[in-house]
C-alpha cells in the first residue's frame, strides 16, 4: 500500500491492451472489460474514461470535465486522480 | 425468518408470469476436447467428445453472434486445447465482429510464433496460459508430456513480446502446492499481469483422481497465507486471484455465482450448460445450439431453471442470509458428495454431510494413489 504509484497532473494515462471500454446495451451503462473482470462504470467514471485516450494529460481531462460540468477544478482533480490510481492498482490503467 | 422470506418474495416476483433471468456476462466456449496434455485434474468430462462430433466454424459464429446479442460481454475460448482447431483465427475474428472480449485459455505447447501473430492480428484480447508446475520436472510429469514446460516458457515470452496481456494459471494440488512461491516468481519473470492460483476442484477427472491430488490440511492453510502475502507485496504489479480449496472450508464457494445467473458453457458438441460439470446431474436435459437459440436455452431450458435463484433451496439455505452470496454452493459437488443435487453444498458447516467431507479429505490426503491421466477412451464407441 505504501508503494502505491503517484500520479501527477502532467501525466498521461491510457487503457492498456487487453482492457476494453464499451457500452453494455443489454444492461445499460458502460463497462470496462479486463481479463476475468468486468467493471461497471458509474456515469462519472464513464465521463472520465471516455476522455482517456493516451494523448491528453490528466490536467487536460480535468479542464475538460470542469468546463463540461461547470464544477470546481480542484475537486475534480482530486476525484479523478483517486479514481485513476485505483484503476492502476487493479492493472486496468497505465501511465504512458 | 418469516421477515426474510417476505422480503425475498418481493424481490423475485415480477409482474410478468415468468421472471426473465438477467443475461449472462461470460461464456465459456469449449471448442474441442482434443489436447496434447493429460492433466489428471482436467475439468473435462470423463467421456470426452471426439473431433467428428465438434461444432463447425459457422455454428460457432452463429453462437457468438447470439451470445453478443443477448448481452454476453466476454468469451473464454477453451477446450481441451482450443489451438487444436485450425479455425481458431476465424473464431476470434467472429468474436471481435460481435464486440465480444476474447480470452484464449491454452496449454501453450502447440502455438508457434507465426500462429500467435495470426491470433493477435485476428483481434485476440488476452491469453491465459496454464502451467502444471513451476519447474520442468513437476510440470511435465503432471501434464504427462515431456518438454511441455520449455514450450510453455517460449510461448509465454512470445505472448508478452507480441504485446498481449498474459495470465498464468496453475491448478494446485498435493504435487505442486509447495511451488506456490516459485509460481509467483515465474509469473513476475514472464511479465504476466495476473496469476491464478486455482486449487483443484473435484469434478470430472479431478474427482477420479482425488486420492492422488488432495493436499493435507496444514499445507493448504500455509499456502493460503503465502498467497495472501504475495498479493500484498505485488499489489499494482501482479493481480493474484485464488480459487480456494473448498473441502477444508466452512462455507461453500459461490459456484458460478449462482446457477444460470452470470455465465454459460457451450461444449464441443454444442450442448449448453450452466457449468462444466452440470452434465453429471441426472434428470437434467441440456439443449443444444444446433436445435435452439442461445437466448431461448438460457431462458427456457428447464435445466437452467432447475437451480436458478433460491426457490429450489433446502430450508436451511432459504433462511440463511448467505443464500444470495453463495447461492447454496455447488450443485455438482452436492451431487458428488451426497448423491443429491438439491442438497446444500456439503462443504457448508450447516450441512449434515459437512463432517463426512472433512473426513474424506483427510483420508484422501493420506493416500498415495497413482494418477489416472486424462485420455480419450481406448475404443471409440
Ligand atoms: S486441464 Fe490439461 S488436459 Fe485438460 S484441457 Fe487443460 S491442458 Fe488439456
Ligand atoms: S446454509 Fe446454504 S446459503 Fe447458508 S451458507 Fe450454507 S450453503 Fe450457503
Amino acid at each position: 500500500m505504501t508503494t502505491s504509484p503517484e500520479l501527477q497532473p502532467t501525466d498521461t494515462v491510457r487503457i492498456p491492451r487487453g482492457v476494453r471500454l464499451r457500452e453494455d446495451k443489454a444492461r445499460g451503462g458502460w463497462v470496462l472489460l479486463a481479463p476475468e473482470r468486468v467493471f461497471q462504470l458509474d456515469p462519472i467514471a464513464r465521463e472520465v474514461l471516455t476522455r482517456v485516450d493516451g494523448e491528453r494529460t490528466i490536467a487536460d481531462i480535468v479542464d475538460d470535465l470542469a468546463a463540461a460540468f461547470d464544477a470546481p477544478r480542484e475537486r475534480i482533480l482530486t476525484d479523478v486522480r483517486a479514481m485513476l490510481l485505483d484503476l492502476m492498482t487493479k492493472n486496468v490503467l497505465e501511465v504512458v | 425468518m418469516t421477515e426474510a422470506m417476505a422480503e425475498y418474495r418481493r424481490d423475485t416476483v415480477s409482474s410478468t408470469a415468468k421472471p426473465v433471468p438477467q443475461p449472462p456476462i461470460g461464456m465459456l466456449a469449449e471448442l474441442t476436447h482434443r489436447c496434447p496434455l493429460q492433466c489428471p485434474y482436467c475439468s473435462n468430462p470423463i467421456e470426452l467428445t471426439r473431433k467428428r462430433e465438434e461444432l463447425d466454424t459457422d455454428t460457432w459464429r452463429r453462437v457468438f453472434r447470439q451470445a453478443a446479442d443477448m448481452g454476453v460481454l466476454q468469451v473464454h475460448l477453451s477446450g481441451g486445447e482450443p489451438a487444436a482447431r485450425p479455425d481458431l483465427e476465424a473464431l476470434i475474428a467472429s468474436c471481435v465482429e460481435s464486440g465480444l472480449y476474447s480470452n484464449l485459455i491454452t496449454a501453450g505447447v502447440n502455438i508457434s510464433r507465426a500462429r500467435l501473430d495470426a491470433l493477435a492480428d485476428a483481434g485476440l484480447d488476452h491469453v491465459q496460459l496454464s502451467v502444471q508446475g513451476a519447474t520442468a520436472e513437476v510440470n511435465d510429469r503432471i501434464a504427462n508430456l515431456p518438454g511441455a514446460f520449455d514450450k510453455k516458457l517460449a510461448f509465454a515470452r512470445n505472448v508478452t513480446d507480441v504485446g498481449l496481456p498474459l495470465t498464468l494459471n496453475s491448478v494446485i494440488h498435493r504435487h505442486n502446492l509447495h511451488q506456490i512461491p516459485d509460481l509467483v516468481e515465474l509469473a513476475v519473470e514472464l511479465g504476466a499481469r495476473r496469476l491464478e492460483i486455482a486449487h483443484a476442484q473435484y469434478y470430472g477427472w479431478a474427482l477420479e483422481n482425488r486420492a492422488a491430488l488432495m493436499p493435507p490440511r496444514e499445507q493448504v492453510m500455509e499456502a493460503l497465507e503465502l498467497v495472501e502475502a504475495a498479493r500484498e507485496r505485488l499489489k499494482g504489479k501482479l493481480v493474484i486471484d485464488a480459487v480456494v480449496p473448498d473441502y477444508y472450508a466452512r462455507l461453500p464457494k459461490p459456484c458460478m455465482n449462482g446457477w444460470g445467473r452470470q455465465s454459460l458453457n457451450v461444449t464441443p458438441a454444442g450442448k449448453v450448460l450452466p457449468c462444466h460439470a452440470a452434465e453429471t446431474i441426472p434428470g437434467l436435459e441440456f439443449w443444444n445450439v444446433r436445435d435452439h437459440g442461445l437466448n431461448e436455452i438460457w431462458r427456457d431450458n428447464p435445466a437452467f431453471n432447475a437451480y436458478r435463484g433460491t426457490d429450489w433451496m433446502p430450508d436451511s439455505c432459504q433462511s440463511c442470509d448467505r443464500r444470495e452470496i453463495d447461492w447454496g454452493g455447488c450443485r455438482c459437488q452436492a451431487l458428488a458428495l451426497t448423491g443429491d443435487a438439491t442438497q446444500m453444498d456439503p462443504v457448508c458447516e450447516l450441512s449434515p454431510y459437512h463432517d463426512e467431507v472433512q473426513v474424506l479429505a483427510i483420508r484422501d490426503a493420506g493416500r498415495d494413489d497413482d494418477f489416472r491421466y486424462r485420455r480419450f477412451a481406448a475404443a471409440p464407441r
